[in-house]
């Protein structure tokens, strides 16, 4: 296990350094600069523009630059925004918990229906309760997340007046951030009923973020337990006379898992692809919001600070699929520790 | 009273060009701590007849019968939940290929002691020394230790062995090997075949042993049914078999087996066992069959003393005469 654990994370190094390069060159491709955003309309001379650069640094060679980069990465300093004035890593670290709560959010939806969904879809397979589990996800899955965010909020917001249209929690409320995580701090807090205020601005988001993975992972269930149900040792649990709750819950889907987790950590990754679309579509202060705004903006620092960071938390969560992977499939751990 | 006793025994498969019939119409008989071999050559229904005892068929399979009825017990007409409480306990199967019927996500202990707890309830922890106790009795070194292995870590043969550790554990009255040799080296095959014959001895217990390998037979069982293509061809004792088998089909047999090649030429039987598409309109090995005459391919064959066969072999000379006067005359 601990092998496994650290050959992990040496194949995390090169992957950390590719990062930093696609961040650092990613913005800089951009046609335009920071400067020129800040001047607007009115535009700036060419003495001034080139002055600003040369104040900000970026008259100097790339490779310089991308050094100056790492070296300051090293120091645990990713610059500072241009447009704020504040550290990159204070700015991330205040909204990254607002994503990673829709996120998680979002997730466990998607695996509480998308699992349980795709097994009963693989246990009645070619009947019509398969076929409409299975065209519902193909819909799900087709949607675009703007038009389904906008047509839930017109369903349940506007119409039935069921949940709020946007924001994470009621102004009525006033909860001090300890976690950032707003279902956690209203907890924390004495303020009666924001718990269920925060749970009630989380409905939507996480139904609108969570609908693409749920579709892939109730039909990735599907089609693994379907491969797995045909598998000898499923025979052999039936003839052991084990219910046939016992066999479908314990020994097929234990090994279906194996490929229903890979998906779910890819689904992860993609996460926040999907969480941009919905942080602006509910008006949620995420990382999302705040990533596209600094890139129409060409903050280079708090663009390539906000990338490294971002494409590390998904490393970190990869990590934890892979090490969850190895839990759920033994054949892996051993594999490993007899090398 | 027989412990086992199947009346025509029907499964149809519905497949996207119809039905396919895998067994047609087999009676079996088996009695208390007796060991049986069925035997045929792949595709003639051997297993697929003993998955319909069990209830293991997948579900495009159709089981029909005018009888089966085990230890007094109606199997036919029984809900699924009262045959499982049958099956794992009094009846149990082990399968050919040992390497992909244990569960490669649980422990062998877990395997083993889930099917005591279920049969047996109480926790399934406190079945371990039970388990250690069934792994020493089938000849698995170290049990102890291997409690906590995985099936990937051992061998075909010790897999093997583990399966049937767990197929036994229940003390059945019944247990039914589905080839339980064929996956393993030729080594290991006369132990395992050992061990099955010796747990048979000392529990009392009756085995089915479904095998296409006549020296198997020859070796281990008291009686023996021959299947081709879903039909049951001959049923006899095993020694009379060897002596004078009766059906072509047994005569075929026997007469692939090496020992009886001459000229360091196998005899093997010419084509295969007739698939969905190609069922011949008479006796189903009328195509293969050396003997056949004109009446095998067009009149489906009767069955006389056991034996499916318009023209018996090794009659008496007069008994022979007498039924080809009556066929032709």
């Amino acid at each position: 296990m601990f092998r496994f654990l650290i050959n992990r994370l040496m194949l995390m190094v090169p992957v950390f350094f590719g990062v930093t390069l696609v961040a650092f060159g990613f913005i800089r491709v951009l046609p335009g600069d920071p400067v020129e955003v800040l001047a607007g309309e009115r535009g700036v001379s060419p003495e001034r523009h080139a002055e600003l650069l040369a104040q900000l640094g970026f008259d100097k060679p790339l490779w310089q630059q991308y050094f100056n980069y790492i070296g300051d990465i090293f120091q645990g300093d990713l610059g500072t925004s241009l447009i704020t004035n504040r550290p990159v890593v204070e700015e991330f670290f205040e909204l990254f918990p607002a994503t990673a709560e829709l996120g998680l959010c979002a997730i466990l939806f998607a695996l509480i229906i998308g699992i349980p969904a795709g097994i009963i879809a693989a246990i009645k397979r070619g009947t019509w309760v398969d076929q409409g589990i299975m065209s519902i996800s193909l819909t799900g899955y087709s949607m675009p997340i703007f038009w389904w965010g906008l047509l839930l909020i017109i369903l349940f917001s506007n119409t039935l007046n069921l949940t709020p249209v946007s924001g994470r929690l009621s102004f009525l409320f006033d909860v001090p951030p300890v976690t950032g995580f707003m279902l956690i701090d209203t907890l924390l807090s004495d303020e009666k009923g924001s718990f269920l205020n925060a749970l009630h601005h989380l409905i939507l988001p996480s139904i609108v973020l969570g609908t693409i993975p749920l579709a892939v992972i109730a039909r990735q269930t599907r089609s693994a337990m379907l491969e797995v149900l045909s598998e000898d040792y499923v025979r052999t649990a039936r003839a052991k006379g084990l219910s046939t709750f016992r066999v479908v819950a314990i020994h097929a889907l234990r090994n279906a898992m194996i490929t229903v987790v890979t998906v779910i950590g890819l689904q992860i990754s993609l996460l926040l692809a999907g969480a941009i679309l919905t942080e602006t579509i509910f008006g949620w202060p995420g990382i999302g919001k705040w990533i596209i705004f600094s890139v129409f903006s060409r903050d280079y620092f708090a663009v390539q600070g906000g990338l490294l960071l971002i494409a590390t938390s998904i490393m970190i969560v990869n990590l934890i699929v892979d090490l969850l992977y190895g839990f759920i499939n033994p054949r892996i751990l051993h594999q490993k520790s007899k090398s | 009273m027989a412990l086992l006793e199947i009346v025509n025994l029907t499964v149809d498969f519905a497949t996207a060009t119809g039905s396919l019939r895998a067994v047609d119409g087999i009676n079996l008989t088996i009695d208390e701590g007796e060991i049986v071999a069925i035997v045929g050559e792949s595709g003639s229904g051997k297993s697929v007849g003993m998955l319909a005892l069990m209830g293991l068929l997948p579900w495009t399979s159709t089981v029909t019968a005018d009888r089966i009825s085990f230890n007094g017990q109606d199997l036919l007409n029984m809900t699924d939940k009262q045959r499982r409480k049958i099956i794992g306990k009094d009846i149990s199967m082990i399968f050919q290929e040992p390497m992909t019927s244990l569960n490669p996500c649980f422990t062998v202990g877990y395997q083993i002691t889930e099917v005591l707890s279920h049969h047996f309830g109480g926790k399934r922890k406190s079945y371990n020394k039970k388990a250690i106790e069934l792994l020493n009795q089938v000849g698995i070194p170290a049990a102890e230790s291997r409690l906590n292995s995985f099936p990937h870590q051992l061998s075909g043969g010790m897999c093997q062995r583990v399966m049937i550790a767990m197929m036994i554990a229940c003390k059945p009255k019944l247990l039914i090997a589905d080839e339980p040799t064929t996956a393993l080296d030729v080594t290991i095959q006369a132990q395992i075949l050992e061990l099955l014959i010796e747990l048979q001895q000392s529990h009392g217990m009756a085995l089915v042993l479904i095998t296409h390998d006549m020296a198997v037979v020859a070796e281990t069982a008291e009686r023996v049914i021959v299947l081709y293509a879903g039909q049951q061809v001959e049923q006899r004792k095993v020694k009379e078999l060897f002596e004078n088998p009766k059906h072509p089909y047994s005569e075929a047999l026997l007469n692939a087996l090496p020992e009886r090649a001459q000229d360091k030429h196998l005899n093997a039987i010419p084509g295969v066992v007739p698939g969905q598409m190609d069922r011949p309109r008479g006796c189903l090995f009328s195509p293969r069959c050396n003997y056949a005459q004109d009446l095998c391919s067009q009149e489906k064959a009767p069955l006389k003393d056991g034996i499916l066969c318009h023209f018996p072999l090794n009659l008496s000379k007069s008994k022979k005469q007498k039924a080809i006067n009556l066929e032709t005359g």
